[in-house]
């Protein structure tokens, strides 16, 4: 019976209530329940080694590109097969890869850097995960017919449209994106709610690690910009396979429209598969160089302020299309702008290591290179939001080397670095330091062999996405050496899986806190309990490990001492600001629905690919069913009355 | 050394799925910002291919209002109905907030007819042009959201006759309704854009 209201408890742990809350939360240890888990930290494991997978096939169809134009006049990718190799590199790092690690990052750390027993919809957050995967596969099945997309990762029409391209490749593309736009919708505003309600009590908005900014940030702009890119798709198949006129010029369509919808998309995208990458790096640094993170509160601002630029900046993607001064004056100078938050970050960054006493390892020189690289990004990047400059350089490889020291710098450098801070924390065991140096050396060798001499392969004019060019050209020898410097990178990303898999064999235990960090994540195990914490932590400042070292309150947070919550699934629920406690919250227990509906939902986008109606129609018959399965409300949950009141009530 | 815990409230504390401080209740306003968004972006559609356009717009002629009026007119009125039959359920009175949510579903069906009626009527097909595509994409997007809100009505009046609500447990039914008048809001733009916008840009 779910009571009304009830005092919660305040108790100190004890082993009898770990006992009876690990009996209540961990999982069976069978198929049925691994399938069905709504743990975050499963759902984050996953999310990590799926998006890694995806890593791995992008950067295999990375090397064949490499190996193409390593030599001049090159016969060994045909161009059909070349445009499908560098369109699926682009989709796998950029919709498979960068988002989803991310998101997997964040999911296994959130409630525990939050002191919450789990996210604020477990059931979603599986569900989530499994469209992911289920829409990756969705994507990559078009190999299989020989058949993937083939138009770059932004598809401009009109490539895409039928006339120029009949084959299904662009529509695997079209109904794979909006289906994986599901997922990360429901995963961004899981995150959001789980910011507003899911903190322990004193955790006010001016104690959160820099991580749930950046997620938060990030979460926010993919719930107003995933529709824009979903619909851009959707509209993209109804003109392929419904003769609609919104991009086909002959018929009165503008191809520009597809422009506009994919960047007001695309520009605060790359922000999100940025923002969570740098604030993990801002939790990491200040532990490392043995002090708080200087600029807590500027940095927290210019993550929320990149964003909200970062929606203001789209057109600097289209300076070439031909659109009036006045607009491309304004994108220009937000593009230029939004420079300034991030070097505030950056400065930041930079003051913490110098005014610190820095342990130098694996995953410092990580963290560390993603502040060289992003800058030689940034100042790349400042460079091609000069209208005039971007004139010249558009469409060349200067953007490439650009985007590449982007994304592998801010995205690729600070997961690793992550993974070597917080995998100790997720698996028990610590990575190795030795095999790690020789890991960091190559990858920081090999990104800047490969990327920093194509910027002048793009000053000296070669455009992107040619399958081949002529020995007369002048570009051999830069192309020469970018593979070079690609095939040192995946040499260094194949010393970290080996780093990885003898960690899980032989590894040294981690013990709960090896870095001495002051956040809640370590004062759990390693690997944490299905519960995380026996009693819910009551937070007094922003490092409340640290606070006999720091002693700059007299405040003191408490983990071991807090609110006994174990009556089934439970975790506190405070206000978004002040984080002081108003609800109990009952949390559902595994279920195979998330699954279940992931799979109903694969059937219907194989039925509309293929035109099957039947399929589709019974497919979104299973979706209603499991739906209607799913949230029945439940007595134990408190959604409804017990059967004892309504029997009594009536009218 | 002070006892922080000492000032955690240690008052009762609701339990459960109640009013506005359920997870689903912020959870549902996500789904509104992020369903809100997509009628945005449809309707930049519109507006962007209608300033590029040069052919006449609407193609037939300026829209009717006989059938999308008082269509408009039900959906709005179905937002108070629904808001109605909250009342009563959260007094407890199953049979009547049962009958009302009821009404709501009866009204939602109606205006689902009368769309289908003016689809109809139409003198042009779905692809073509651009005015004909967008007309039948956003007015059945819209529709669609209409046909989801009738599923949440319909389970919302199946849980009510089931007496699962009153006074204190009626979080499941307000997120529901909020659904409802999301979808009634969101048409007074498309309906703005599609049957009153060309009046004032002829």
């Amino acid at each position: 019976m779910t009571e009304q209201r009830r005092v919660a408890h305040i108790v100190h742990d004890n082993a009898a209530l770990a006992d009876h809350l690990h009996a209540l939360w961990e999982r069976p240890h069978t198929l049925v329940g691994w399938l069905s888990s709504t743990d975050h930290k499963d759902i984050g494991r996953r999310y990590l080694v799926t998006a890694f997978a995806f890593l791995l096939l992008g950067g295999l169809e990375a090397l064949a590109l490499r190996l193409q134009l390593a030599k001049p006049d090159s016969t060994l990718l045909p161009p059909e097969a070349y445009d499908q190799m560098f369109t699926m590199h682009g989709v796998s790092m950029i919709f498979l890869y960068a988002q989803p690690i991310l998101s997997g990052f964040a999911n296994f750390l959130w409630p525990l850097v939050l002191g919450a027993r789990d996210m604020a919809f477990p059931r979603l957050n599986a569900l989530s995960y499994w469209i992911f995967l289920c829409a990756g596969i969705f994507i990559y099945s078009s190999f299989l017919i020989g058949a993937a997309p083939n138009d770059g990762w932004f598809n401009y029409v009109p490539y895409a449209a039928r006339e120029y391209n009949p084959g299904p490749n662009m529509d695997f593309m079209s109904l794979g994106i909006i289906f994986l736009g599901i997922s990360t919708t429901i995963g961004a505003i899981n995150f959001v709610v789980t910011w507003m309600r899911h903190r322990a009590p004193g955790m006010s908005i001016n104690r959160l690690p820099i991580i749930v900014w950046g997620t938060l940030t990030a979460s926010a702009a993919n719930i107003v910009v995933i529709p824009a890119v979903s619909l851009a798709f959707f509209l993209l198949w109804l003109d392929r396979q419904f003769n609609t006129s919104f991009f086909a010029v002959e018929a009165g369509g503008q191809p520009l429209l597809w422009q506009h919808l994919f960047w007001i998309f695309g520009h605060p995208w790359v922000y999100a598969l940025v923002l969570p990458a740098i604030g993990l790096s801002a939790d990491a640094i200040p532990v490392l160089a043995r002090r708080p993170l200087v600029g807590y509160t500027p940095v927290a601002l210019a993550t929320v302020s990149t964003m909200a630029i970062g929606f203001g900046v789209w057109v600097h993607h289209m300076f070439a299309t031909g659109l009036p001064g006045l607009s491309l004056s304004f994108f220009s100078g937000a593009s230029i702008l939004i420079a300034i938050p991030s070097a505030v970050t950056v400065f930041a960054l930079i003051a913490t290591i110098f005014s610190g006493k820095p342990v130098i390892n694996t995953a410092f020189l990580f963290f560390a290179a993603f502040i060289i690289l992003f800058v030689i990004g940034g100042v790349s990047g400042f460079m091609t939001a000069a209208i005039p400059v971007d004139w010249q350089l558009t469409d060349t490889y200067f953007v490439v080397a650009h985007i590449h020291y982007v994304l592998i710098g801010i995205n690729v450098f600070p997961v690793v670095g992550s993974l070597y801070f917080w995998l100790p924390k997720m698996t028990g065991r610590m990575l190795g330091e030795r095999l790690g140096r020789w890991n960091f050396w190559l990858m920081f060798a090999g990104v800047n062999i490969a990327f920093l001499p194509m910027h002048l392969t793009g000053l000296w004019g070669m455009p992107r996405r040619i399958y081949t060019y002529h020995a007369g050209m002048g570009w051999s020898a830069l192309n020469m050496i970018t593979t070079v410097g690609a095939f040192i990178f995946a040499v260094g990303v194949l010393l970290l899986l080996v780093n990885i898999a003898l960690s899980l064999k032989v590894g040294a235990k981690a013990g709960p806190n090896p870095w001495r960090a002051g956040t809640l994540e370590w004062a759990t195990t390693s690997p944490p309990q299905p519960y995380n914490f026996v009693v819910i932590p009551t937070i007094a400042s922003r490092h409340p490990l640290w606070e006999e070292d720091l002693n700059d309150t007299r405040h003191r947070s408490h983990v071991h001492r807090g609110y006994e919550l174990s009556d089934h699934h439970e975790t506190i629920g405070t206000t978004t600001v002040d984080a002081v406690p108003d609800i109990i919250l009952k949390m559902p227990s595994p279920s195979l629905t998330p699954l279940l509906l992931a799979l109903a939902l694969s059937a219907l986008f194989v039925g509309l690919l293929l035109h099957a109606w039947w399929v589709v129609g019974a497919a979104g018959a299973a979706i209603l069913a499991v739906l209607a399965a799913w949230l029945w409300p439940q007595a134990h949950l408190g959604e409804r009355l017990e059967e004892s009141e309504t029997a009594g009530a009536g009218s | 050394m002070t006892d922080d815990t000492a000032d955690t409230p240690r008052v009762p504390l609701p339990v459960g799925t109640t009013g506005t401080s359920a997870n689903g209740w912020y959870g549902m306003w996500g789904l509104v910002a992020t369903e809100g968004s997509l009628f945005g972006f449809l309707l930049f559609g519109y507006y962007y291919l209608l300033f590029h356009n040069t052919g006449p717009w609407p193609p037939d002629g300026l829209p009717s209002l006989r059938i999308s009026g008082p269509g408009t007119l039900i959906l709005l009125a179905s937002s108070g109905v629904i808001w109605w039959a909250e009342h009563h359920v959260r007094k407890g009175r199953r049979a009547v907030g049962a009958l009302i949510v009821a009404l709501t579903l009866a009204m939602g069906v109606v205006f689902v007819a009368l769309q289908l009626k003016e689809w109809a009527g139409r003198p042009f097909a779905f692809g073509g042009t651009p005015y004909s595509s967008l007309y039948f994409t956003i007015t059945g997007f819209h529709m669609a959201h209409v046909v989801v809100g009738l599923l949440v009505l319909l389970a919302l009046l199946v849980w009510t006759a089931l007496g699962y609500f009153d006074g204190r447990r009626n979080a499941v039914f307000r997120i529901g309704a909020l659904y409802w008048h999301f979808v009634d809001v969101v048409w007074l733009f498309v309906f703005s854009t599609f049957y009153l916008s060309p009046y004032l840009l002829r």
